[in-house]
């Protein structure tokens, strides 16, 4: 089986995040950027599925500008077979994603699709819902923890109340949590052989899909300083306070 | 506790721009350092270093090493660290590929290094010891030896130590009593063993063994300075021989333990997660010895290895000096004390916006990359001296490693402790309070003037061997490059900051070049007086080094600003470094050649009735 994962180049979590001056998005330039951390997880969890001999190949797709093949690297330094990138140096909203996927998947013809959850960028959490509506596949979110046998994968879900036990059919698209594993550091040898690792460049055009933005962005603005706050002096004071301060009881 | 993070701008800037990653990428075997996969290669090494080893290094501190029925444990969390740091092939990146390295530049390895030196000083002296133990081995050993050892030193799976010191053999190797002699190869005892080539017996005590004993591989290497029986007195009856704590057995597996006992653990002022061993060698009849290269050729052999050695020593300087500059700079951007000089009547101010708190932070940082260029292009001349294709050329760098591999030791080294000592000052009291973490840096980084060869003896072995000896020839070269530097200085003077840093570096290198004829001159005719002003000398080379170096990284940032190319926050504050280091570090320059011309006679003229 061969197993597909998404991966976005974002802003390092490390990084205090900044808008720009003119409010017109946040601050990339110059910015270290990595791997979302989501996505390591993914990348992970396929190499592993190749380890263990469930899966065969890993492929590691990005969609977006130059710099994002750097990511690719790294997947394939960690261990990835082959990596695809989507050459797009506008900003991509998660449909536009899920389509170019889809038209991946229609390529590659994969067993199982992975991706993060979410991107720590723009929080959509969007992507692999898209993606599996558009294929017509089952899919699997927020997943901590993968067995694929047979035709199926049983998968363990983060839910609101708990866990949720779920098989679902194959060829499939699974979300994957933070619980699921713990990425490896990339080794020295794996950080040189992946050097000499296939990527296939490829534009939005090149499979057919339009990537225009469907929503507008007005304006970015930082969010309000945090006040700081007030000590009471009895639980009778508070009550008071969220019922007529805050208005919220 | 600090959180590190490899600063990988700079580093690859100096790497880039300074170190000329380029020239040493056309080196014949080097093709594969390009710059793409060297930031690859920082980056995932920074990841490790900052996530893995820098989280225990205060727990390292802490908990130290203990001795317990005669076994080490090392503190909590560093097995499995050195676990990664294994798995990860971090320790082969510099070594031959034949033996399972990498191959890569030594300048790439020196970056890495300094990266591992940052994030936890006491973890690093494990692998940075195997690196000798590795490079003695590559040089003299047999091809049997050469078979069995080099492929698990150089994954990391076994670790390498240098057993040199004894109680009354420190600075003078001459006096090592250790005693070897040859075995007959008939006898049954060492039968197992007699592809290893000359086999020997070996007993005595070595003390100041780092790494000597731990839990985190299954075998170590041990190189052990001995006399054989009926040799000469002193250096010259020295041999050399590979002692491992456990004898190989049938078919390169482990065979049963050597004769080496763990006698004490030292107890000392930092590193404290470096297992520090006195060992006893042959308690039980003579532990079991291969010989290394010929016999009586040691001492010789051991030098050969120390500018590697000396280098990584250096880089320690310049790791404890980062994190240093990295605590400090965050607790004085959090600390609210005081207001703003220029606006008494304001509210109060993190601490970093007082002027002297700056200049201590900007001293801190600029001097950190000062010697992070000088370590960085001494590692590109080692790269050059070992593969450039014509033989003059590499002899013309291997002269100039010679020259700077003392400097970047003893400068360096010297330098980091000034650096974190300054940075227990920006803390101010609570610098002095051990919880803080300030204070870890300064007692840590203390040994590294010591080990390796005394800062003191560095600076004999400047102006005897490497300046005197060939009649500063190679000292005036690179001081005439430094002047050469001026032209290029003067074509960006309509900026204030380089027409300063043009300015103090000319001062810088008459300074230099004055101070260099005086020591060839008086060298000769009054040893005391030159010995006596050494260190000043060094720290002069140093100094007005990494001016250059730091007025070459200037030119670099202005061209980039000029053509608004690259992240030009970082190439304006390099810019601020660089007209810092001008202005705070090179103006000592002159003072420090004349204490070196001037100071010695009172030295040389007083003996030690008077002292």
């Amino acid at each position: 089986m061969k197993v597909l994962v998404a991966i976005k180049r974002v802003v390092d979590f490390n990084v205090n995040i900044r808008v720009r001056g003119d409010g017109s998005g946040v601050e990339t330039n110059n910015v270290k950027m990595s791997m979302n951390p989501f996505d390591e997880i993914a990348v992970e969890e396929a190499i592993r599925m190749r380890e263990a001999g469930t899966a065969e190949e890993v492929v590691a797709v990005s969609i977006g500008p130059a710099q994002s093949a750097e990511t690719i690297r790294t997947a394939l330094a960690m261990g990835a077979d082959r990596g695809i990138h989507v050459l797009c140096e506008t900003q991509t909203e998660p449909l536009a994603v899920a389509k170019l996927l889809k038209a991946i998947v229609e390529k590659e013809d994969p067993g199982l699709v992975i991706l993060g959850k979410q991107a720590i960028d723009d929080d959509c959490n969007q992507t692999g819902q898209m993606l599996s509506a558009l294929l017509g596949w089952a899919q699997g979110a927020f997943i901590s923890k993968l067995a694929v046998a047979g035709g199926n994968a049983e998968v363990t879900r983060e839910v609101d109340g708990g866990l949720e036990k779920v098989s679902i059919k194959i060829p499939a698209v699974v979300t994957v949590d933070l619980r699921l594993n713990e990425p490896r550091y990339a080794s020295l040898p794996n950080i040189m052989k992946a050097k000499k690792k296939p990527i296939d460049q490829m534009s939005p055009d090149d499979l057919g899909v339009d990537v225009a933005p469907r929503m507008k962005i007005l304006k970015v603005e930082e969010p309000p300083k945090r006040q700081a706050g007030v000590k009471v002096e009895n639980a009778a004071q508070l009550v008071d306070k969220l019922k007529n301060e805050a208005k919220v009881i | 506790m600090s959180a590190y993070t490899a600063p990988l701008a700079d580093m690859s800037f100096v790497i880039n721009q300074v170190a000329d990653l380029m020239g040493v990428a056309a080196l014949p075997g080097l093709e594969e350092a390009t710059p793409d996969l060297v930031e690859a290669i920082l980056e995932e090494a920074g990841k490790l270093g900052s996530e893995v080893l820098a989280p225990l290094n205060r727990v390292g501190d802490q908990q130290g090493c203990v001795l317990e029925n005669g076994v080490v444990r090392n503190p909590d969390g560093f097995k499995e660290a050195y676990g990664k740091f294994v798995e990860g092939g971090w320790n082969g990146l510099p070594f031959d590929p034949e033996y399972g390295g990498q191959g890569l530049p030594w300048l790439v390895s020196t970056a890495v290094s300094e990266i591992w030196c940052s994030a936890n000083m006491a973890f690093s002296l494990c692998p940075a010891l195997t690196v000798g133990a590795i490079e003695l081995l590559t040089t003299h050993g047999t091809r049997e030896l050469k078979e069995y050892y080099l492929p698990r030193l150089i994954t990391g799976e076994w670790n390498g130590t240098m057993n040199l010191t004894e109680p009354q053999a420190g600075s003078d190797l001459g006096s090592v009593r250790t005693k070897a002699w040859a075995v007959d190869p008939s006898d049954a005892a060492i039968s197992t063993f007699s592809g290893m080539g000359a086999c020997y017996r070996i007993t005595g005590q070595k003390i100041f063994v780092t790494y000597g004993d731990h839990g985190l591989t299954d075998n170590i290497v041990h190189m052990v300075l001995a006399r054989v029986a009926g040799g000469p007195d002193g250096v010259k009856g020295l041999s050399l021989f590979l002692v491992p704590k456990v004898l190989p057995g049938a078919g390169g597996s482990l065979g049963k333990r050597n004769d080496i006992r763990n006698v004490s653990l030292e107890h000392k002022l930092g590193i404290h997660a470096s297992p520090t061993l006195v060992l006893s060698y042959g308690d039980d009849g003579g532990a079991i010895g291969f010989l290394i290269g010929e016999e009586q050729r040691g001492i010789e052999y051991i030098f050969t290895m120390m500018n590697n050695a000396r280098l990584g020593i250096g880089l320690e300087g310049v790791g404890i000096a980062e994190r240093a500059y990295q605590h400090a700079r965050a607790y004085a951007a959090e600390r609210l004390q005081g207001r703003n000089v220029e606006n008494p009547g304001g509210g109060s101010v993190t601490i970093d916006h007082h002027p002297d708190v700056r200049r201590m932070l900007l001293s801190m940082k600029a001097r950190t990359e000062a010697m992070r260029a000088l370590a960085y292009f001494s590692g590109s001349c080692l790269d050059k001296a070992r593969r450039l294709p014509d033989p003059e050329d590499r002899l013309e760098q291997q002269a100039l490693v010679d020259l700077l591999i003392p400097v970047v030791k003893a400068w360096s080294t010297d330098t980091g402790i000034d650096v974190a000592n300054t940075g227990i000052q920006v803390h101010g009291g609570m610098g002095y309070i051990e919880e803080t973490g300030a204070a870890q840096y300064l007692r840590d980084a203390r040994i590294a003037a010591i080990y390796e060869g005394t800062n003191g003896i560095q600076a004999l072995d400047l102006v005897g061997r490497k300046v005197a000896r060939d009649e500063g020839r190679t000292v005036l070269a690179l001081a005439a490059t430094i002047k050469a530097l001026d032209k290029k200085l003067a074509t960006v003077s309509g900026d204030h900051n380089m027409a300063v840093i043009r300015g103090r570096l000319r001062t810088g290198v008459e300074a230099l070049n004055h101070a260099t004829r005086w020591l060839v001159e008086t060298y000769p005719v009054n040893v005391a007086a030159v010995t006596a002003g050494a260190v000043y000398y060094l720290h002069l080379l140093g100094t007005v080094t990494g001016g250059w170096l730091m007025a070459r990284a200037a030119l670099a940032a202005e061209a980039g600003l000029a053509a608004g190319e690259g992240d030009l926050d970082f190439l304006r504050a390099k810019l601020v470094t660089a007209r810092f280091y001008a202005d705070h570090q090179l103006v000592g320059a002159a003072a420090l050649a004349t204490a070196f011309m001037e100071g010695g006679e009172i030295v040389a003229t007083s003996g030690p009735e008077l002292v």
